[in-house]
């Protein structure tokens, strides 16, 4: 038996460590790799209380969220190209401009 | 220590190494692999939460389709390490300070505030049983229908989007 508090704290963790990674990578990819580290923290969470409550509705939520980051990670890796191509880079710093 | 209490730390420990490899390597291609085994870990972890269809939807779906779409992009791009050029010296070390703090905010909460709700279920008799397979598919096809239609038309969405984005501007005169 494994208290839902471990499960809890892991998932706290890894939403900081997510976050840690937002804040100071400045590679764009690096950045978008730490926001789906976040996203599969809360889904973790999401999963260990439907598991404690015994509803489904957690674990559908969380296939929900699949298909979203899925559709958030197509649209986001075409900007980064678009990008990329105007900018010869994906460093965060140098996106300051808001015409390319 | 149970073995399943075992298990999880050890599960534990190989995710939070994971996730700082994601964080630390300089290489995007390095980084990306550390993200892979990460979300392997945690599809195992959805398992022993006995959600075995998410845990598979999560090796599908991030650890192979999303994760190959970044591997995709970073080897196109040829971007996989940026120039060190230190922008803001003050940034990385606040940076550290405000995650720790947001870390021991949350375990904080945790100790002092949660009530203990009750322990995992292992999985096995009730949770891994093809009954509550099946009721998880009566859920999302009757109960959770209109989501789940919606959601066929954001990936289709997202799909045109992206597709739109990436075009070559043609000049019209």
């Amino acid at each position: 038996m494994v208290p839902i508090n471990y499960y809890i704290i892991l998932s706290a963790i890894l939403f900081s460590i997510g976050a840690l990674g937002v804040l100071i990578r400045r590679n764009a990819l690096i950045i978008f790799m730490s926001v789906e580290l976040m996203l599969n923290a809360a889904n973790l969470a999401m999963v260990a209380f439907s598991s404690v409550l015994k509803s489904f509705s957690g674990q559908i939520f969380v296939f929900f969220v699949i298909a979203v980051a899925a559709a958030e990670v197509a649209v986001g890796l075409a900007l980064i190209v678009e990008i990329f191509k105007s900018k010869r880079s994906i460093d965060v710093d140098q996106m300051n401009s808001m015409k390319g | 220590m149970t073995p399943e209490i075992i298990l999880f730390l050890v599960l534990a420990l190989v995710a939070i190494a994971t996730a700082m490899g994601m964080l630390i390597s300089r290489n995007a291609i390095y980084s990306a692999l550390f993200l892979v085994l990460n979300f392997t870990t945690v599809a195992v972890f959805y398992l022993l939460l006995g959600a075995p269809f998410i845990a598979m939807s999560q090796v599908t779906v991030y650890a192979g389709a999303i994760m190959v779409l970044f591997l995709f992009v970073i080897m196109l791009l040829g971007a996989e390490a940026l120039p060190e050029a230190e922008v803001l010296p003050w940034q990385k070390p606040l940076a550290i300070t405000l995650a720790v703090l947001l870390v021991s905010e949350a375990a904080y909460l945790l100790i002092t505030r949660a009530r203990p709700v009750g322990d995992i279920i292992p999985p096995g008799a009730v949770a891994n049983d093809p009954v509550t397979l099946q009721q998880l598919g009566m859920a999302l096809f009757q109960d959770y229908l209109l989501p789940f239609e919606v959601t066929s038309i954001l990936l289709l969405v997202a799909m045109v989007g992206a597709i739109v984005v990436i075009r070559k501007e043609k000049r019209v005169h």
